[in-house]
């Protein structure tokens, strides 16, 4: 069953010049259909503006297709009286750790969703607690959001969001403003999220070596999905993505170039290991 | 620079003050500094005395501490020693050049300086052994009555507590834009207070859209996580009144008795 | 003419509980016309080193002299220390104020004193120097991209003519290719302008391209200070202050481990891919 959905979502806004007259539509997601299967581990990739955030904000009912539907578990997203469980259902992480911590301490913010959700007292002690431990956050669990790192921050965002039990979790670009320890943090925690607790994982990015682990991988360029594929499938497509001004690993790059100069070596290498075999090594 | 400010005073230890629910050290704070106002004569004094010293000792918090908070009122303090020393109508003690000193204003500036050292340590109390956050659940729970007259007591402490959340980090951005403009070359501190207003713009908007925009991803990541304002909202932490917290209130009865009967008798 | 630390040492908050050495220690010689990079992950003390540089933190032990003189010296201008020596701080279009692109450039050069029609010509200079159209010079900062904000931002530095230019995580947040084109559009400036240029990143990656040296810090002290080859080699250390050589300097381990004769000095994918060619005998 397909945990989340789209058809034929279109997403345009106005933009408006100082006194407030219309200078143009944009269009920032130009008629996307895909579909996600719960359990997944999805990537979304793209260059900034190329809609990849605006379409990760329909997910979660911040935003509202212009045409076209998003589902989410079933549930049409535009339906009002569903706007509650969509966003329980979908949970969303942003990329500034600063600006979604709401508790002063790590602990009372996890508790936030489910206080939302009109959870009774005992049970969101428990959420936090099993919460924080899947993050590997639950020591820290006394200490005041300010003092954390940017990774330990993005690691509370996330338990923040599995305590409200969501069926799929949308991170959208949680790394960009981390330092290479706290992407890795990050990273690990939600594929910890995706083998241990099943819960479907969509990953922004525009980094390339954290879509290694993904089942699935979309790029997207001026609204529209631009490829679609396994990571091995994508990368083994290295002029493409450069023209969508993403990179690829230096092992991928360095196997096609070896590629280009005549050697016999399959397309899509993605790790050393890969190389060496592929080179006879 | 900046950042070293450092709000809502908490000091951490473990100490039964520390302990007590936020509404007991709310409404004992305000008894307290009632009762100051109230009381009459050396008696109540000593007795409002014994009093904050008890809670202090209990609260483990270094008299040091509260100290500090004395600092900022120290002018204030000196303020109105002079005023009441020197403008009191009076039994004359000294008189010089144009001053006099009276016998009423030596006893009122007395009674002043202790009013007010003991107004601000009692307060400090409050604040050193309570979180701010604690502080506001306090808050939100003892005004909660008011919602009947449509005071949004909710909204009021949500703002509240995400204003302390806020604040640390607004002022470590007000210090990295103050310093990134200072190395293109901006002055804040020569010139007169025209120039000094004017060369604030370059801080004062890189502020503000920052503090906008952190509004607004906050508004966005809250409504994210289903907030949808205070009804039907469950408390991860409720405030619930142990027998510790009723001693307290009995104790603090007991206090405001003692005040009153210090005030009839000497 | 060069800039030179001696012994600097910074302690935050000393005399309380909460002191922290940001840098102990540090001895650097910073020669005319280098291009560097400084590396290190948060904490580090990389950040607290490049506002010394400028004047903007002071030791609390140590000197630091510019061009022969002790920068924290009584009666030395910091001012124009700042002009000479321009930091761009991270995420600096977040320090973007003014109405329209080009007045916010002239913010600097206006604030050195010099009169209006130099300051519009170095503005001028400045934007072109960073590849920002014409077409934007008169639209409000707050409506261009995330990559020509930044453009603009540095801009800002640039119209002050430093000698020296320090970029602090200059590509944070950004794409790769936005990321690919702000680095080559630095290399270029310095190729033209023969200005002294560190970038602070922490990625080795990043900037292994660009520099003639790399500085390593770790935990407030100088850990390594080498060309870039001589400091990926030692990959091992590197790791266990958790940062990491280049993967193509894995790579080449990897290949000389199996026997493929091969230089684990390469820092670039075409340099690889020619010497993986030579050893293969093709």
């Amino acid at each position: 069953m397909s945990i989340v959905e789209t058809k034929d979502l279109v997403f345009e806004y106005i933009r408006r010049d100082e006194e407030g007259n219309v200078e143009g539509i944009t269009r920032a997601v130009d008629n996307v259909s895909l579909s996600i299967r719960q359990g997944d581990f999805i990537a979304v990739l793209g260059h900034n503006g190329s809609g990849k955030s605006t379409l990760a904000k329909h997910i979660n009912a911040i935003l509202y297709p212009t045409e076209g539907t998003v589902w989410v578990n079933g549930m049409d997203t535009s339906d009002d009286e569903k706007l509650w469980d969509v966003r329980q259902s979908a949970g969303m992480v942003f990329q500034n750790p600063d600006n979604q911590i709401i508790g002063q301490v790590v602990e009372e913010d996890v508790g936030f969703g489910p206080e939302n959700l009109g959870v009774p007292t005992k049970e969101i002690w428990e959420r936090v607690e099993e919460s924080l431990r899947a993050v590997g956050m639950y020591e820290f669990r006394k200490h005041s959001p300010n003092k954390l790192s940017g990774g330990q921050k993005q690691r509370v965002s996330i338990a923040g969001v599995i305590a409200m039990h969501p069926k799929c979790i949308v991170l959208d670009e949680p790394t960009a403003m981390l330092d290479p320890k706290g992407r890795k943090e990050v990273i690990r925690a939600a594929r910890a999220l995706n083998d241990v607790e099943e819960i479907t994982v969509i990953l922004i990015t525009h980094y390339m070596e954290e879509i290694i682990y993904a089942n699935r991988v979309f790029v997207m360029d001026k609204g529209r999905v631009a490829m679609e594929g396994t990571p091995r499938e994508i990368f083994s497509q290295v002029e493409r993505l450069k023209e969508l001004r993403l990179d690829v690993p230096q092992v991928t790059l360095l196997a096609h170039e070896l590629k280009k100069s005549g050697l016999q070596i399959p397309d899509g290498i993605l790790t050393t290991q890969e190389l060496l075999q592929a080179l006879g090594l | 620079m900046l950042r070293d400010i450092t709000l809502g005073q908490y000091y951490q230890t473990d100490s039964v003050i520390h302990r007590l629910d936020p509404r007991v050290k709310l409404v004992t704070t305000i008894v307290f500094i009632v009762s100051l106002f109230v009381v009459e004569g050396a008696a109540g004094y000593v007795l409002a005395g014994l009093f904050l010293l008890l809670v202090i000792r209990l609260s483990k918090v270094p008299v040091r501490f509260m100290m500090r908070g004395m600092k900022s009122i120290a002018f204030l303090l000196v303020i109105a020693v002079i005023f009441n020393l020197f403008l009191t109508q009076g039994e004359v003690v000294v008189s010089f050049w144009k001053l006099t000193i009276t016998k009423e204003g030596i006893y009122y500036a007395g009674c002043m300086a202790v009013r007010l050292v003991f107004l601000i340590m009692g307060s400090s109390v409050m604040t050193l052994t309570t979180t701010p956050n604690n502080l506001t659940d306090g808050l939100e729970k003892l005004l909660g009555p008011l919602k009947v007259i449509r005071v949004p007591v909710h909204e009021i402490a949500m703002m509240m507590s995400i204003a302390l959340r806020f604040i640390p980090i607004l002022l470590e951005e007000t210090d990295k834009i103050m310093k990134a403009q200072i190395a293109r070359g901006a002055d804040f501190e020569s010139g007169n207070l025209i120039k000094r207003v004017k060369s604030m713009v370059p801080l004062l908007v890189p502020l503000f859209i920052s503090a906008f925009r952190r509004a607004n991803d906050l508004a966005t990541a809250m409504e994210a996580r289903c907030y949808r304002g205070g009804d039907h909202r469950t408390k991860m932490k409720p405030l619930v009144y142990h027998r510790r917290d009723l001693m307290a209130y009995g104790t603090v009865c007991a206090y405001l008795a003692l005040c009153i009967v210090a005030g009839r008798i000497i | 003419m060069a800039i030179i630390l001696d012994h600097v040492n910074h302690i935050y908050e000393p005399g309380t509980p909460m002191a922290f050495s940001a840098l102990t220690d540090v001895n650097l010689v910073i020669p005319d016309g280098q291009f560097i990079g400084l590396i290190g992950h948060t904490g580090s003390g990389k950040s607290t080193l490049v506002q010394h540089l400028n004047g903007l933190l002071k030791p609390t032990s140590g000197s630091i002299y510019y061009n022969g003189a002790d920068i924290n010296a009584d009666g030395f201008n910091k001012k124009e220390l700042r002009s000479k020596v321009g930091l761009v701080f991270q995420y600096p279009e977040h320090q973007l104020f003014e109405i329209d692109v080009f007045t916010d450039v002239c913010f600097g050069p206006k604030n050195l004193g010099l009169d209006r029609k130099e300051v519009e010509l170095r503005a001028y200079a400045a934007l072109k120097q960073v590849g920002l159209e014409d077409e934007y010079f008169y639209q409000s900062p707050f409506d261009l991209s995330g990559g020509q904000k930044r453009r603009a931002a540095i801009a800002g530095v640039l119209a002050m003519k430093p000698e020296v230019l320090i970029l602090d995580e200059p590509t944070a947040g950004l794409d790769p290719k936005g990321r690919d084109e702000i680095l080559d559009q630095i290399a270029a400036l310095r190729q033209e302008t023969g200005m002294t240029v560190i970038l602070v990143s922490h990625s080795m990656e990043d900037v292994a391209r660009y520099v003639d040296r790399i500085i390593v810090m770790n935990k407030s002290r100088v850990m390594m200070d080498d060309e870039p080859g001589a400091v990926f080699k030692r990959y091992g250390e590197l790791e266990e202050v958790g940062l990491a050589a280049p993967q193509i300097t894995y790579i080449m381990q990897a290949l000389k481990e199996k026997g493929l004769s091969v230089d684990t000095d390469i820092i670039n994918v075409e340099e690889a891919s020619q010497a993986i060619l030579r050893a293969l005998g093709r």
